[in-house]
């Protein structure tokens, strides 16, 4: 039983085929990562399942349903939630608010009664702040819940934006990249957070990465694409001793 | 902090009670030319608002608004005149038979009004609204171009060319700033809530906000429409304030004048809308002697029609070198100042 699958994805932009049959198999609570030199496909592979792109061929499945042609805002709501690449976060609110965007989707009253703050409304209203105020408790941020986002720095900046995807009460989380930029203290200190997030939300996480040390250190299993061809798979250790992913990233004579 | 909040609400209240009791003044010392500018001023505050929920809080670049205040004014328009006037005024071709004896009192044809715009404008969102920014601002201005030529074909509709005279001057202080006192409360109250923050959102990131789930077509709808709503309001106020209306007042000027107003405020701000509102209205009718003869001591000009548009644009131009984001940029007015002086509190909507 595996909460993601992907059959054979394949994703073409006009000639240039960026990934082609990626068969991914990810298990209910296992730190996955996916890895690979630039523009290998990674990033296009996370925004294939997060249907920001539509594969050309193949389906995704998650919890055995069948995602493929879903808009990405309906898969949000079925519970895969993304981190970017380039730190996507609404920079001019402030960080609690950042969070409460993430809240909105649950909020089943219209917008009349919101503007009139019905009863109903209102304990919706308590409820996303008390819960916001706990994830950022958790993730370490409550002490600049009313800055602007953009004043933050870069650390807590890409902390922000998985608190903010935890807000939509995700099962799978894809990271794109979560220490890019951060330094080796930050890069321990995420990867203990990781593990962390995964126990206290019981969540699947999957992950694009290159720092290695994070990769080898978090992840229980690897895919390693190349030139959007997926060469290997394993465990790290195996990962480390393939000769192909050798080849592929350092390269032979 | 309980009592910072009553100190708070009482603030809140002497000012709403002190702008009610000045508007009353107002009403009972001024002369009716001087009204009429206090009038504009709470109309453009409406149709200023419903510009900037679209354009400043959700980030969608409309310029279609004279489309939708047009819509407005005629619906109130031909709701609101008597039978006689309506025949009045249809001379050359007759008016339809089922808008002949119709004759509404002031406020449900000010909501049909606001209604009729909104339907518009749901009809020109749902294609319009899959564009972005520069795309989507031809694409409404289009529109709403089409709506003032259909608005000149339809002469057994709307008299055409000709516009509508005689509209009961219905519209009156208590009209105009009631109207401006609920949407300025609607939008703090909009904006307080979830729905504005997802509104916000959008404007932000589009990718990052439909990634947090937020449905971006259903929640640009519901922008685009209420905003559409409020601008037919204006638009029917507006009418019945001027007594008469035809199809070149909503020329693309009209739009680009609330777009003024929206960006000299600053984008994303309720008081910064409010103040420049106001302040432009004003302007607007005590900048027309530039447009009349002056004697300048050096020389003298015997009139150069538009002088005060100029004196806007340079206005304009100023604000956009010195305040890159309009007088108020995205802060609002709170009475946080008081507590902590020399801060203006960020986004923070407190009270009017």
């Amino acid at each position: 039983m595996y909460i993601l699958r992907t059959d054979n994805i394949t994703m073409q932009f006009g000639g240039l085929v960026a990934v082609s049959n990626l068969n991914l198999e990810i298990k209910h609570n296992e730190i996955v990562g996916l890895i690979g030199p630039n523009g290998a496909g990674k990033t296009t592979a996370f925004n294939m399942i997060t249907s920001q792109y539509t594969p050309t061929e193949g389906s995704i499945y998650f919890n055995n349903e069948d995602i493929t042609a879903l808009k990405p805002y309906e898969i949000t709501r079925l519970g895969i939630a993304r981190t970017f690449q380039n730190i996507k976060l609404f920079k001019e609110m402030t960080v609690l608010e950042n969070v409460l965007v993430g809240n909105h989707l649950r909020v089943k009253s219209p917008l009349t009664m919101s503007v009139l703050r019905s009863p109903r409304y209102r304990r919706e209203e308590t409820h996303m702040i008390e819960k916001s105020m706990n994830l950022l408790k958790d993730i370490g941020l409550d002490d600049c819940i009313n800055e602007k986002a953009y004043s933050l720095p870069y650390g807590k900046q890409r902390r922000l934006e998985i608190a903010r995807a935890l807000a939509t009460d995700p099962k799978l989380l894809l990271l794109d990249e979560p220490a890019a930029g951060m330094n080796p203290q930050e890069s321990i200190e995420l990867m203990s957070f990781i593990h962390e997030i995964r126990e206290k939300f019981d969540l699947t996480i999957f992950l694009i990465e290159h720092t290695m040390q994070v990769v080898m250190g978090v992840c229980e299993r690897i895919y390693v694409l190349d030139y959007g061809v997926t060469i290997a798979e394993g465990n790290p250790y195996e990962i480390q001793n393939n000769p192909k992913v050798i080849e592929a990233y350092l390269g032979v004579n | 902090m309980e009592r910072q909040k009553f100190i708070r609400r009482l603030l809140t209240i002497t000012a709403i009670a002190i702008s009610i009791g000045l508007l009353i003044l107002f009403d009972s010392i001024l002369d009716s030319y001087m009204m009429r500018i206090i009038n504009l001023c709470g109309i453009y505050i409406t149709l200023a608002l419903s510009l900037n929920l679209i354009y400043g809080f959700t980030g969608l670049f409309s310029l279609g608004h004279a489309g939708f205040m047009a819509v407005g004014a005629y619906t109130t328009a031909l709701l609101t005149m008597s039978p006689a006037q309506k025949q009045m005024n249809f001379f050359l071709e007759p008016i339809v038979p089922w808008l002949a004896n119709v004759e509404w009192s002031f406020f449900p044809a000010l909501m049909m009004g606001g209604l009729v715009a909104a339907v518009t404008g749901f009809l020109i969102g749902a294609p319009a609204l899959k564009l972005k920014d520069d795309y989507l601002a031809i694409a409404t201005l289009g529109f709403a171009e089409i709506i003032r030529i259909f608005f000149t074909n339809m002469q057994s509709v709307t008299n055409g060319p000709l516009g509508l005279k005689g509209l009961p001057p219905y519209t009156n202080m208590w009209w105009t700033w009631g109207i401006a006192f609920i949407s300025i409360l609607f939008m703090i109250y909009l904006f307080r809530g979830s729905y504005g923050r997802a509104f916000k959102a959008i404007r932000e990131d589009e990718v990052a906000a439909e990634a947090m789930g937020i449905n971006l077509f259903r929640h640009k709808m519901l922008s685009f429409t209420i905003g559409s709503f409020m601008a037919g309001v204006g638009g029917g106020l507006l009418g019945n304030l001027m007594g008469t209306i035809d199809p070149l007042m909503f020329r693309f000027l009209l739009a680009f004048n609330i777009l003024l107003i929206v960006v000299l405020g600053g984008m994303g701000s309720i008081t910064g809308t409010v103040i420049s509102a106001i302040v432009i209205t004003i302007l607007m009718e005590y900048l027309r002697f530039l447009d009349g003869p002056m004697d300048l001591i050096l020389f003298k000009t015997d009139g150069i029609p538009g002088l005060r548009m100029v004196i806007f644009s340079i206005m304009l131009m100023v604000v956009i070198l010195f305040f890159q984001k309009g007088i108020m940029g995205n802060r609002e007015f709170s009475w946080d100042f008081l507590f902590k002086p020399g801060r203006l509190k960020k986004n923070n909507v407190e009270g009017e």
